[in-house]
């Protein structure tokens, strides 16, 4: 059986005539890390966003092992095994961490004890079993991506989009987040984007990279030709001073 | 010690129907940003419905004249209806519009609710004899307390309790909270917002029909406007709890009675009749020492 496929077909989107994305695809499969790069504007959130139903593309549309997913709302997208998680993780804070990815057990339609019991297996997965009774509003800020990243877990999805997951970590945080990543892919065989501004954690897990600029894709390709591409350079030189530290790794 | 009691059991048993009247208008608040402003006249409302419509000034029972059990449970399911007809008929249909217009539309309900008592009921109060055995008082520690105010007290007591259970046990007390701290991230993940939003109309509904319950058997009288001066103090204590937070509305209701009690208690004679001026001087203070209200973490923990 072929692994499953997460298609992107020319996609666009236009704000008040202001195009935001123009014919962007990409392909997505299960077990493989894929990431998405590109200066702020580029892009890259409108594209989750689409996606996972958040937002309507103005044309292109996106398909899930050949069907169709235009027009499905948020939830139905997460049913049919898309999840994802947000910049700065958007938990909800006065519940606690184990709580918080039983919302999501219960919103696949499960039921509350079977709700508890995914959202303890995933947590005792990640490594955050001891944090289950903990308020999800006082947790450390790497502690809350990881928590993030768990609901987007719950109920097995054949494919999670990271928006960010690495914003504000450290150098040591961001490989621990790095090493959880290729896991996801690796043992739960999920198809995995990330959108990052942190190239270098990129370049490490990714197998397949694309760029996106001005909300056109300028590059795709293995590390190692994302890594060459003078297309690449440019777009990140042309920007302000934090992304091009960020490109100092290229 | 028996001196001080009883004005414990009067700020505990006011401040009950506070905490009740203010977890009411949290939970709508808490699930579709809205205060609901016709609370205070489902409140009335309930209390009509325990007598024979009619605008002489003497009546008979209505749901009054049923079994004690009967009447508890007919007026707390008139209280449930009266809140989920509202929000299927008016409030579902303003989903997506503003606050303002939410609060207006709630506005325009209770005016309405207001009006149908008035035609049915007139505006004369009426005098209602439920459960006159209630006001026997009981000894407690030396003190007499009348029986209303512990029923009170322990009716709300059970209810708080019950509804923490819900709300921590059940899946659909976590959606509910979910929903109450982030109405579209819970969408988004599956909750359906239709059923919690229901489900929060009736919890809500059915509060009013146990605070009509406790005021009726404490005055002995129906007025077409007994809800008001409650609506009023529960929406304040839903803004100095912290807008949302059920729990700090229930606490902040108890607050408030506890403050009405004792201002009642320790106001120079001549002044008492300004009680309410000082109560309010209470919450504006606590407003400016803490606008988000009590139980909210401030802006300035927000992490942007």
């Amino acid at each position: 059986m072929n692994p499953p496929r997460l298609i992107a077909d020319r996609i666009a989107v236009s704000f008040a005539g202001l195009r935001a994305l123009s014919d962007v695809s990409l392909e997505l499969v299960s077990g493989a890390v894929h990431g998405l790069i590109g200066p702020n504007g580029a892009g890259k959130t409108t594209l989750v966003n689409i996606l996972t139903g958040f937002q309507a593309p103005t044309a292109g549309n996106y398909r899930l092992d050949g069907e169709r997913l235009n027009g499905l709302p948020p939830h139905k997208v997460r049913r049919g095994g898309i999840a994802r998680t947000f910049q700065g993780g958007r938990l909800f804070k006065d519940l606690t961490v184990l709580e918080n990815l039983e919302v999501a057990g219960l919103g696949l339609g499960l039921d509350r004890g079977a709700a508890e019991v995914l959202a303890e297996e995933v947590l005792e997965w990640i490594g955050i079993a001891d944090l289950a009774d903990e308020l999800a509003g006082s947790l450390p800020y790497t502690d809350e991506r990881r928590v993030g990243i768990g609901r987007a877990l719950v109920g097995r999805p054949a494919f999670i989009l990271m928006d960010e997951p690495a914003a504000g970590m450290s150098v040591h945080e961001a490989e621990a987040l790095g090493r959880l990543i290729l896991r996801i892919a690796e043992e739960r065989h999920c198809g995995v984007l990330v959108i990052e501004h942190n190239i270098g954690l990129v370049l490490d897990i990714c197998s397949h990279i694309t760029v996106l600029d001005s909300g056109e894709i300028i590059e795709a390709g293995d590390p190692e030709t994302i890594r060459r591409s003078e297309a690449v350079r440019h777009a990140y030189m042309g920007t302000q001073a934090d992304i091009v530290s960020d490109a100092a790794v290229l | 010690m028996a001196g001080l009691l009883q004005p414990l059991f009067d700020a505990i048993s006011l401040g009950s129907i506070y905490a009740l009247g203010a977890l009411g208008i949290a939970l709508i608040f808490g699930v579709m940003r809205l205060i609901n402003f016709a609370h205070g006249h489902y409140i009335a409302f309930c209390v009509f419905a325990l007598l024979i419509p009619s605008t002489e000034v003497v009546t008979g029972m209505l749901l009054g004249a049923l079994p004690s059990w009967l009447i508890v449970l007919s007026v707390l399911g008139v209280g449930a209806l009266l809140s989920i007809a509202s929000e299927v008929v008016v409030f579902r249909r303003l989903r997506n519009a503003n606050p303002a217009v939410l609060m207006i539309a709630s506005f325009a309900l209770g005016i309405v609710i207001q009006n149908v008592l008035l035609v049915s009921y007139s505006s004369r109060p009426k005098s209602v004899s439920l459960w006159p055995e209630l006001s026997l008082p009981v000894e407690f520690f030396g003190a007499s307390i009348p029986l209303l105010q512990v029923l009170t007290v322990l009716v709300t007591v059970v209810l708080l309790l019950g509804l923490v259970f819900f709300l921590k046990r059940t899946r659909f007390g976590l959606e509910m909270r979910a929903a109450a701290e982030n109405f579209t991230m819970a969408r988004m993940l599956g909750v359906r917002a239709n059923r919690i939003i229901l489900l929060a109309f009736g919890i809500s509904g059915a509060l009013a029909g146990a605070i009509a319950l406790v005021l009726v058997s404490q005055t002995g009288t129906a007025d077409i406007r007994m809800g008001l001066p409650i609506m009023l103090i529960a929406f304040v204590a839903t803004v100095i709890g912290g807008m949302g937070s059920l729990q700090g509305a229930v606490f902040a209701g108890f607050l408030l009675g506890a403050i009405s009690v004792t201002l009642q208690l320790l106001l120079p004679l001549d002044i008492r009749p300004f009680r309410d001026a000082f109560l309010y001087l209470a919450v504006i203070a606590c407003l400016i020492w803490r606008p988000e209200g009590l139980f909210r973490a401030g802006p300035s923990s927000e992490r942007v």
